[in-house]
């Protein structure tokens, strides 16, 4: 395999703590060295020289939460077109989400995604498995062998286990197998026929809606549950200061857990539902405008570690319904980074912490090979022109479903280049 | 009575009181007074509609507002259709926009819309080139009802502004109430709701209303006390306990009544359920508006159609 040095490139590795100006020097598929001092150990031989005209290469993103329609809804997406559309990204790894038909929920069903997506990927793809079987909320799955196939983490995908007896077990059962837990907490009799933020707004729209402790409630049971057992836990997908405030009172009292937040709940409130949109029923729903600045405050703080675009392809069929009809889900790999720019670009987020949630801390917290660019780690990198605007198009969208939030929006900062272990699977 | 006497109405639908004006409203409102005398000619007929076709599709059942809405396109002269489209049998949101797209070839005029989804109503108008008037979308809208108990009040108060009106009921689930909540509102009234909390939607205080959970608060020195049909579904379990509770507190009987104006007068947009949250004393009694809001919604229904179809807009150039 042939070699690449990236000159004149502002390098920002949140593993290492630096934002520099540079060169990173990749050789074999991993990164021989990055930062202003690359060059002393000189390049190697008949190297491709990318001259980056000072613009900023990150550690490849890693996207913990993806939803693929492969096996069951190939028409939705497949693992090979949801890895191009993570590639034009700058998202190197995904963890697929088991909810596919049918659940992934079995050591042949990991091996089918595995072997899938070594044979049709151009990015990383790693399956997570259900908890329970079938997702039924039940029997549990099996965790030491899904583990051993290459599983990286348990999730019941979009359902929340009700039973808490349930939830006991597999938190204390994940800590044999040295696993996470990632759980989206809904109460379904809470959130009972809700389909969008309650309050106000829905009120006026005669939408039924879903109050923010149909979501806090579950998750302070499995936050006590994992504090119980000792179990790794991930909220996967929390969208209000209540849900913050007891990730940090649980992090502060020693239980050994985490969170993520979508894009979406991190640039988009209630409002952008407007005339009864669709494409904006999300689960979690998107919520006020003071939610979202909480979430943002939350990332700051540490409460939430990873963010995450919660990629979650729909068609026609399941989203040119009225509102309530339609199914929750949004795509959004391909404008993850873009997206996530808009905090940076308005000081709410330095680029470092951003970098950090984005690719950093969810390839720790899962396990997974990527996410800085020391020496001897793999060559997953993305190069972007931070500063230049576009504006997100249906015709350019790769993903095979076209549901994106951000049609026709203005974005400001652009993947020129993304590799995945020395190999460039995507170029502007 | 003319198009020419009249404003032009600015909207190619009807979707909701919402983003009406009160100029919008008043004008429909006088359209509607000149479409009342119609009603009551022997000749009821006229040909301010002939040559065009009015669609009815209705997904929920409903016998009173179709049948005003089918007798309204008559009287103007129109061809009118009823679709029986069947909620159960199909997914309905599949069925709706089908439904639209092979509609919209048969070049109707105007399209009637009843549907259990809130925003159907606006799904439809996105996908077809006519008019859509919304006859229900769900908990959200309901505008020709607003209008016909808007045109009720003032044809017996003279007026709207400055009355004070108890929209009392199943306000949560309701969109008759959202629709006159609005509608009241623009008109200068002042709104007060009346319901259990369990009927109350999040956020109604910021919604222009005062609300109440005591009939004899709020129902105190009304104008006009509306009552709204509780659904069967409710009538039992998690938001009220029992109908003879609920009637105890929140029917309207004399007794309750007396708190109100004097002059009080009764509504309720129908079907009612007597003994649940009206009396037959009050509904049948001297103060009940309930009749001519019956012969109003024909009114009203007649001059949103012909505003919408308004000759001078396709005169502009307008598409329809």
């Amino acid at each position: 395999m042939s070699a690449t040095v990236f000159q004149n490139a502002r390098i920002v590795d949140p593993a290492r703590g630096i934002d520099e100006r540079g060169s990173v020097i990749v050789s074999e598929g991993v990164i021989l060295a990055a930062g202003a001092g690359a060059h002393n150990q000189g390049l190697p031989e008949n190297a491709t020289i990318v001259d980056c005209q000072g613009h900023a290469v990150l550690p490849g993103l890693v996207d913990s939460r993806v939803f693929i329609g492969e096996p069951g809804a190939e028409h939705r997406e497949t693992i090979a077109s949801a890895s191009r559309a993570a590639a034009a990204g700058g998202v190197t790894s995904v963890i697929m989400m088991p909810d596919t038909t049918p659940v992934i929920d079995d050591v042949a069903l990991v091996e089918f995604v595995k072997r899938t997506a070594h044979e049709t990927a151009i990015v990383n793809v790693f399956p997570a498995a259900s908890v329970t079987k079938g997702f039924a909320g039940t029997e549990l799955s099996e965790f030491g062998l899904l583990h051993e196939a290459g599983a990286v983490m348990l999730t019941e995908g979009r359902s929340t286990i009700a039973n808490a007896l349930v939830m006991r077990r597999a938190l204390t059962y994940a800590r044999d197998h040295d696993i996470t837990i990632a759980h989206e907490t809904q109460d379904p009799n809470l959130a009972s026929s809700g389909v969008m933020n309650e309050g106000l707004f829905a009120s006026w729209l005669g939408l039924p809606g879903i109050p923010r402790e149909a979501e806090s409630i579950p998750l302070t049971r499995d936050l006590m549950l994992a504090g119980l057992t000792g179990g790794r836990y991930h909220a996967a997908k929390i969208s209000t200061a209540l849900s913050a405030e007891a990730i940090t009172r649980a992090k502060n009292a020693g239980a050994d857990v985490s969170a993520g937040v979508s894009i979406n709940h991190l640039t988009l409130n209630e409002n952008d539902i407007g005339d009864y949109r669709t494409f904006f029923r999300l689960s979690p729903p998107l919520r006020t405008e003071d939610d979202r600045l909480a979430m943002v405050e939350a990332l700051k703080t540490g409460a939430i570690d990873v963010v995450v675009s919660s990629h979650d392809p729909q068609d026609v069929d399941t989203k040119r319904l009225p509102f309530a009809e339609a199914e929750a889900g949004a795509i959004g790999l391909e404008t993850l980074l873009a997206a996530a720019l808009r905090l940076h670009h308005n000081g709410d987020l330095p680029l470092m912490r951003l970098v950090e949630c984005l690719s950093t801390a969810p390839a720790r917290l899962f396990g997974l090979p990527g996410g800085s660019l020391k020496s001897g780690a793999p060559a997953d990198l993305v190069l972007v022109d931070l500063d230049a605007p576009w504006i997100v198009r249906e015709a350019e969208i790769r993903s095979l479903s076209k549901n994106t939030c951000f049609e026709g929006a203005r974005m400001q900062g652009r993947v020129l280049q993304t590799m995945v272990a020395g190999r460039t699977v995507y170029t502007a | 009575m003319t198009n020419a006497s009249f404003p032009l109405y600015p909207h190619r639908h009807l979707l909701g009181i919402k983003g009406l004006s009160p100029l919008d409203i008043e004008t429909l409102l006088d359209r509607a007074d000149a479409a009342v005398a119609i009603s009551r000619q022997r000749e009821k007929k006229t040909a301010a509609l002939r040559g065009r076709t009015h669609i009815n599709l209705f997904y929920e059942a409903s016998t009173r507002t179709q049948s005003s809405f089918e007798l309204a396109g008559k009287r103007l002269g129109a061809d009118v259709m009823n679709m029986s489209v069947a909620s159960s049998s199909t997914k309905k949101g599949e069925t709706l926009l089908d439904t639209a797209i092979t509609l919209n070839a048969m070049r109707p005029d105007i399209l009637v819309i009843r549907h259990a989804a809130a925003g159907a109503a606006a799904l439809l108008a996105q996908k077809v080139s006519c008019s859509v008037v919304n006859a229900g979308d769900g908990a959200h809208e309901h505008p020709t009802q607003a209008l016909l108990d808007a045109l009720t009040i003032r044809r017996a108060k003279g007026r709207i502004g400055g009355l004070t009106v108890a929209i009392c009921g199943d306000v949560l689930h309701s969109r008759v109430a959202r629709s006159n909540i609005v509608l009241l509102n623009a008109m200068g009234a002042r709104v007060r709701v009346v319901a259990p909390s369990t009927l109350l939607p999040s956020g109604i205080e910021q919604m222009g209303v005062e609300a109440f959970t005591r009939m004899d608060e709020g129902l105190k020195g009304a104008d006009i006390v509306m009552m709204l049909r509780l659904q069967r579904e409710r009538m039992a379990g998690s938001l009220i306990p029992s109908v003879r509770e609920y009637f105890r507190h929140f029917g309207l009987d004399s007794e309750k009544l007396k708190v109100a104006k004097d002059d009080v007068l009764v509504m309720h947009p129908g079907p009612m359920n007597r003994g649940v949250e009206i009396a037959s004393e009050i509904a049948d009694g001297p103060r009940s508006l309930i009749h001519e809001q019956v012969e109003m919604g024909v009114a009203v229904r007649m001059a949103v159609m012909e505003a919408l179809l308004d000759p001078r807009r396709n005169a502009e150039g307008g598409e329809a």
